[in-house]
């Protein structure tokens, strides 16, 4: 193999790198991205980096002089359009080719854009630094805030928001905030603290157009309402990035799907991050994964896959959420179906764990860091519900 | 050659993914909302666990070191 790309220059890109460095490939090496930005963390972007302003320097995944001194030629400020994989070229945006001996796919997520934000300028995502610079400089007037989509990152948005003194309203079609992914029980707790905090959370509401307003956007909702909103985000969650990839032969379904290694389809390109869907071997389901740890490892599982290694990658995912003084962690993979047994539940602290067909399937920790080391072992083993709950395992 | 770790009590932000990646070398100050590093020269069998528990701290709070005694 004399030269290897990356496409995708964020949290798997940069992991990939630094892994088929560490492994000793020493041929060429280029990363691809869209963004003109060095690659830098998401997480920040609606919390600290929201309220504070954006610090380049701190968000960054790895020092300017890095990439150099790991060989790594950047091509950034350029989206991939198309890919051979018969030649082995991928295409960029600029008509330019770049050939290749192996390829990693990490191209992640793009945010989700209903229709009917099509035309509607005032509406605004949070993606990106630029998103957030401009969300950030949109709270300096005050004022009414819309949050449209009571996902993680609306919520966090909406909780940063808050915090800087803005009227906070957040629409979403679900009974409760983060119901989705948690379940009513997580999502009522969440409810209650945005509550206490003055946000005004309108739930099993939908949104029946936007209409921008000078500056302002005019939020008619399904219940006949209208909020007049100074700022307007909309988080409807996000889906892969895929598109560059049609015709390519590499296969795509909800994300590109792989094998338990990473390899997809095709020889010689691998895929990580939220981008990949892969059979997970921990509980065996199909899964594509849209947080920070997972698009670590997995950049560093591909990379090796890449280089020839054959090992599953297995892993019981987890990722954190802040909002307010709540600290939220969750390990496993619940969902909405999954039976919940609340274990802690106060002012400050929440521990619900999830159970699938008897077995432990995931855990939700509030301000309450240790016990969820022990859960997330106990997911790994396949422990049945009944031995975790009311056991002792995880003290109260 | 044993790793040592290295650990930034002011980068630390307390996300608590050293503690979840590697329980057997960290622990966590609730009161603080800080990690706390109990096993500064994990051996050989914790190796694997030492690293992603650097790899996995949004702060980049956790370095390595190799030593050689
Ligand atoms: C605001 C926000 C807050 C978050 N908070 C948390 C959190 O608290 N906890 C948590 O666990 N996770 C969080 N996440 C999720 C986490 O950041 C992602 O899971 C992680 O960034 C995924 O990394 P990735 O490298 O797979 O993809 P991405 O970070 O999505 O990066 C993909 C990169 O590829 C580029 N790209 C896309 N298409 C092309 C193309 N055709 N050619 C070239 N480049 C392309 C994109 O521009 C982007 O730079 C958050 C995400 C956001 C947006
Ligand atoms: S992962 Fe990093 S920031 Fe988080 S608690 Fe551990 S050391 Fe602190």
């Amino acid at each position: 193999m004399k030269r290897i790309v990356v496409v995708g220059g964020s949290l798997a890109g940069v992991n990939a790198l630094e892994e088929i460095r560490a492994r000793g490939f020493d041929g060429d090496l280029v990363l691809v991205g869209s963004e003109p930005h060095l690659p830098y963390t998401r997480p920040p972007l609606s919390k600290e980096a929201l309220a504070d302003g954006i610090d380049p320097e701190q968000l960054a995944l790895r020092a300017p002089d890095w990439y150099a001194e790991q060989g790594v030629t950047l091509r950034l400020g350029h989206a991939a359009s198309g890919l051979d994989t018969r030649d082995r070229v991928v295409v960029l945006d600029d008509g330019t080719t770049l050939a290749y001996d192996g390829l990693v796919i990490a191209t992640g997520s793009s945010q989700r854009r209903p229709a009917m934000t099509a035309g509607i300028s005032t509406a605004m995502d949070l993606r990106g630094v630029d998103d957030a610079a401009r969300l950030h400089a949109s709270f300096r007037n005050g004022g009414h805030l819309v949050v449209v989509g009571a996902g993680f990152i609306g919520m966090e948005a909406a909780a940063t928001a808050r915090r800087r003194g803005l009227d906070v309203t957040v629409v979403d079609i679900a009974p409760y905030p983060m119901s989705r992914a948690l379940g009513p029980e997580v999502g009522r707790w969440f409810l209650r603290r945005h509550e206490d905090h003055g946000v005004r959370v309108l739930c099993s509401t939908g949104v029946a157009g936007l209409e921008e307003a000078g500056h302002r956007t005019r939020v008619r909702l399904t219940d006949g309402r209208t909020l007049v909103a100074d700022a307007l985000l909309v988080a409807v969650g996000a889906e892969a990035a895929t598109s560059w990839l049609s015709g390519s032969g590499v296969a795509v379904g909800d994300g590109v799907l792989c094998e338990p290694t990473l390899a997809t389809s095709v020889p010689g390109v691998v895929a990580a991050g939220d981008v990949a869907r892969w059979t997970n071997g921990t509980s065996g389901e199909s899964m594509r994964v849209e947080h920070w740890t997972n698009a670590v490892e997995q950049g560093r599982h591909a990379a090796a896959t890449l280089l020839g290694e054959r090992r599953p990658f297995t892993s019981v995912p987890f990722f954190w959420t802040d909002q307010y003084d709540a600290k939220l962690r969750c390990v496993g993979r619940p969902t909405s179906e999954d039976d919940v047994e609340i274990l802690t539940d106060n002012d400050t602290t929440l521990v619900a764990v999830y159970g699938r067909r008897g077995l432990l399937s995931g855990a939700v920790c509030v301000n309450a860091p240790r016990q969820l080391a022990t859960l997330r072992r106990a997911i790994a083993e396949g422990t049945p519900v009944p031995d975790v709950v009311g056991s002792g395992l995880v003290a109260p | 050659m044993s790793v040592h770790v290295i650990f930034e009590p002011t980068k630390c932000q307390g996300y608590a993914n050293c503690l979840i990646e590697a329980p057997e070398i960290w622990d966590f100050d609730e009161e603080n909302n800080r990690a706390v590093l109990r096993l500064t020269e994990p051996d050989d069998a914790l190796r694997s666990k030492a690293e992603a528990s650097a790899r996995c701290c949004p702060a980049q709070a956790i370095r390595l070191e190799e030593r050689t005694p």
